[in-house]
């Protein structure tokens, strides 16, 4: 059960009964130097909220530029060359600069004050993994102005197409190197916390299933990042040092890189989901008043789909020619995601019946989630049957459908999150009406943008390509309609935060939600500098 | 949706200032808004039509019922109408029901797409094998047995550059028409070598059910037995590079007496036009035979004018290589380089290559500088 009760509750900053912490002396440090030489958690987790929704924003433009090009057929705009530049860096920095960094700034504010600690095990590293990051983007960015301009091998690299890029795929490599360390030292970090700092009697049955998603999830991370890092070094050194992992030529083979990549990418896409579980769980019983369903199913149905994350690698793979039996084991395996995802599902919704809802903007997109993500799950369901992928594979059906997890799912379970625990963050409420206006508007327009990519992947409209057949123009016209009215909603959100850190709005108190359970909402809004200096006791 | 329908193509029409050509469903392409997988005209694409309706009704079926149910509480369980909230937070029977009944609706939905999988996999017994190589950014076609045997040639995109640069209206076909379509006779099975020679291309035909990725260096097989005469037409589906949508594919089925009259008209063109060797050619006639062979293979990386895209594709005027002695011009084209997009173009005739090194030496700014101006067929087979 993840309901706790909380026999002391500690010291809120203003507590001074004892002289033995020495940064009461000199309190919050101000300046420049709180930020660049920053080891409280919160004020890390902010800088990582902020980088990813920047970089939510730079991969969102490089979005509308190629919905843009893509509003009717024939080129316009952007030669071919530079449309799948910037298809690939949409790709990179979505997933490695907004996604991911997203769910570990969540990390850093709420794990330490859910499980009653009173910051991350280790200050300085968690210093060090954020600031990799804004080297890592810059890397990035900077590629697009070197000769031959950014990667334009898609987000996935894929040898040997990378190996003909210009000096922008190595720049991307070292960008992915970068953010790969600090997704390693964030998640050692994030183990380390939860296994160790917990308050006593904070049981790991009676964690918040936030912290749970991000255990297993830190463990993944150790798990794949290093397997990315091998992948990207050898095609830097077949590019560089005369090796030939993927030269068939010189003996290498072109698909062991897709193997090696995708045995990363496939635990990747649980990486950007399982926190976004742990997030909706929080929020569904708080909206509803009424304990989560299933608490402990929920446990073990995340480390199943964590499990069997690492044996589906190849149902990305089925169109590469793999003998009969492996096709058949990996269209079984994958298919079998569905019995756990489907449990969770389940249980969200048993949440929600017979309780008393109310829908303010978290719940609005907590709810928005579980229905839209289970559309992304059908029809990731759909595509796991291996012969149907086989037509849709490299198609539009599956851009809709891995939008629909990533967008639908990811960002949407972010957005909860963000407006679930602004209160406690700035210590003011947003603006209500904004939100659920922000809610709607991107609801809608998601919808408009993505599901139209369903018919024109079943048509067989192929994904990255710049220029189609005019007989795909309508739905094309109607997805660049919606991503420039997806991407407008955003500046919604923006203002409700950027007023909320100002400190306009009605203030916040420490438990603003009525139905809101966990240590984070026994401290005031806002959350002090110094949370639980004095472990509280949870019976 | 239906009021976009007239209102974007009318934005679209006023932005281009060109007008497309009426639109109307591409035969063997996909049809004006398709809603759905083809069912194509082969058994596996119909399997896997079949398989898609299954699933999709399965999990409408599902879906329904979830969120009916979702949305039931929505309504009903809401504090605006006094609800009162339970306090249940467990029931084991409903979670072992809802970890079995989905296993055993798996296992329904894994059961006929294994058929089918065996079914596509199954490439044995084919009347005829023919080799797809994927080139960046074109398909070459070679018959391996059967009547055509020996018959080979490359399949470029037909659609004019102007169509894509909205200087000329689109055709019925843009994007997915060649200039020489591969043909294949109707009802036999035809098992289909793909392999690639710079990057992983995938040749995907979705009215045979078939999409098979080109690996360099490595030959895979699938197979497809067409039930029906007509033109089918596909695209490259894996990321090759800058022209990635500009390499369509085109499959024409014939009936047997056409597809025999076909490659006996083929073969006796090849044996009629095989340039002799020994032959000492004109300048004049390799510079016009090269500049259609630069217009076909060369100009969609080193461009029209010969100054290429730096810095992936470098210019040929006044290019050290071209300006240089015959002899690694020659070699280039022949082996190609390794680590970039110049592939070997050692499939094209001795004649073709004479022609279009020919061509670049005096093409441009290049004319009348370097050595070796022209270069005969007889050298080519020489540096083979």
């Amino acid at each position: 059960m993840s309901s706790v009760t909380v026999d002391t509750i500690p010291g809120t900053g203003e507590d001074v009964s004892h002289g033995h912490h020495d940064d009461h002396a000199h309190g919050v440090p101000h300046g420049w130097r709180r930020w660049l030489f920053a080891t409280n958690h919160k004020d890390i987790g902010t800088m990582y909220l902020i980088f990813a929704f920047v970089m939510f924003l730079e991969g969102g433009v490089l979005a509308l530029l190629l919905r843009t090009e893509l509003f009717m057929p024939g080129i316009q705009f952007f030669q071919p060359e530079l449309f799948n530049q910037f298809t690939t860096m949409h790709g990179l920095i979505m997933v490695f600069g907004a996604i991911m960094p997203a769910f570990v700034g969540f990390a850093n504010w709420m794990i330490p004050m859910q499980i009653g600690a009173s910051d991350m095990a280790f200050a300085r590293m968690n210093n060090f993994s954020f600031w990799l990051l804004p080297v890592a983007a810059t890397l990035l960015t900077v590629s697009f102005f070197v000769p031959g301009g950014a990667t334009a091998a898609g987000w996935t690299l894929y040898a040997p197409l990378s190996l003909q890029m210009g000096p922008g795929m190595d720049l991307a490599i070292f960008a992915i190197h970068l953010m790969g360390a600090s997704s390693i030292m964030g998640a050692i970090n994030i183990v380390v916390t939860i296994l160790n700092m917990r308050a006593p009697g904070m049981t790991l049955m009676k964690m918040p299933l936030f912290c749970w998603t991000w255990l297993i999830t830190a463990y993944l991370l150790i798990a794949v990042m290093p397997v990315l890092a091998a992948a990207i070094t050898m095609i830097l050194t077949d590019r560089h040092f005369g090796t030939a992992f993927f030269n068939a030529a010189l003996g290498g083979d072109p698909v062991l890189y897709q193997h090696i990549f995708w045995f990363f990418g496939h635990p990747e896409v649980y990486i950007m989901i399982l926190p976004a579980f742990g997030i909706v769980s929080a929020i569904i019983p708080a909206f509803a008043r009424k304990p989560l369903f299933g608490y402990a199913s929920m446990v073990y149905a995340t480390a199943s789909i964590a499990i069997l994350s690492f044996i589906v690698w190849a149902h990305h793979m089925f169109t590469t020619g793999m003998p009969v039996t492996a096709q058949l084991y990996f269209m079984y395996a994958t298919m079998l995601i569905a019995i756990p995802t489907g449990v969770k599902v389940f249980n969200w919704v048993a949440t929600m019946w017979k309780g008393s809802m109310t829908f303010e903007t978290p719940m609005l997109f907590a709810v928005g989630f579980v229905f839209v993500f289970t559309l992304g799950g059908f029809t990731g369901l759909i595509l796991s049957v291996a012969p149907v992928d086989i037509q849709l594979h490299d198609t539009y059906y599956v851009v809709a459908h891995f939008h629909y997890v990533l967008v639908a799912g990811s960002l949407f379970a972010l957005f909860a999150g963000a407006y679930y625990w602004i209160p406690k963050w700035t210590g003011r409420m947003y603006d209500e009406r904004l939100g659920k206006w922000h809610f709607w508007m991107s609801m809608i327009s998601f919808n408009v943008t993505f599901f139209p990519m369903h018919f024109l992947g079943l048509a067989g409209m192929p994904r990255r390509y710049a220029d189609y057949a005019t007989q795909f123009t309508d739905f094309h016209a109607i997805a660049t309609v919606g991503a420039f009215w997806f991407g407008f909603s955003q500046l919604i959100f923006m203002y409700l935060v950027l007023k909320a850190y100002a400190g306009k709005g009605e203030q916040a108190a420490a438990k603003p939600w009525e139905g809101a359970e966990g240590l984070e909402w026994t401290v005031p809004s806002p959350a002090p500098f110094h949370t639980f200096e004095t472990p509280p006791v949870v019976r | 949706m239906m009021k976009f329908k007239g209102l974007l193509p009318a934005c679209a029409l006023m932005l281009s200032g060109v007008a497309n050509a009426q639109r109307v469903d591409m035969p063997g392409g996909p049809a004006i808004n398709q809603l759905n997988l083809t069912t194509g005209v082969t058994g596996i694409a119909q399997d896997i039509a079949w398989l898609h309706w299954m699933m999709l009704i399965i999990c409408l079926v599902i879906f329904v019922g979830v969120f009916g149910v979702m949305f039931y509480s929505i309504w009903a369980h809401r504090k605006s109408k006094g609800a009162k909230p339970a306090t249940f937070h467990e029931n084991l029977t409903v979670e072992i029901a809802w970890t079995v009944i989905p296993f055993l609706i798996v296992i329904g939905m894994a059961l006929p797409a294994t058929r089918t999988v065996v079914a596509m996999k199954d490439t044995s017994g084919a009347d005829m094998t023919i080799k797809v190589t994927g080139y960046q950014w074109k398909w070459g076609y070679e018959y391996l047995d059967g009547p055509a045997e020996g018959i080979s040639f490359l399949s470029n995109l037909g659609t004019p550059q102007a169509q894509i640069n909205n200087l000329e209206p689109k055709g019925e076909f843009y994007l997915m028409e060649v200039d020489q379509p591969l043909v294949v006779p109707v009802g036999q099975k035809v098992r289909v070598v793909v392999t690639a020679a710079d990057v992983i291309h995938s040749w995907m035909v979705p009215d045979f059910g078939v999409k098979q990725d080109a690996i360099p260096g490595f030959l895979r097989d699938t197979w497809f037995r067409a039930e029906k005469v007509g033109t089918y037409r596909g695209q490259c589906a894996e990321l090759c590079g800058k022209d990635h949508a500009f390499m369509p594919i085109v499959v024409e089925v014939l009936s047997q007496p056409d597809y025999l009259a076909w490659a006996e008209q083929r073969q006796a063109a090849l044996v009629t036009s095989a340039d002799d060797p020994n032959k000492e050619w004109a300048a004049e006639e390799l510079m016009a035979r090269g500049e259609t062979i630069y217009n076909a293979q060369c100009v969609a990386c080193h461009q029209a004018t010969g100054k290429g895209i730096a810095p992936a594709f470098p210019a040929l005027e006044g290019s050290p290589i071209v300006m240089g002695p015959m002899a690694g011009n020659i070699e280039i084209l022949l082996k190609g380089q390794q680590g970039t997009s110049m592939q070997s173009y050692a499939q094209l005739s001795d004649v073709e290559i004479a022609g279009v090194i020919t061509y670049t030496r005096q093409a441009w700014a290049n004319a009348g500088n370097g050595t070796d101006p022209v270069v005969q067929p007889s050298q080519v087979r020489d540096a083979r």
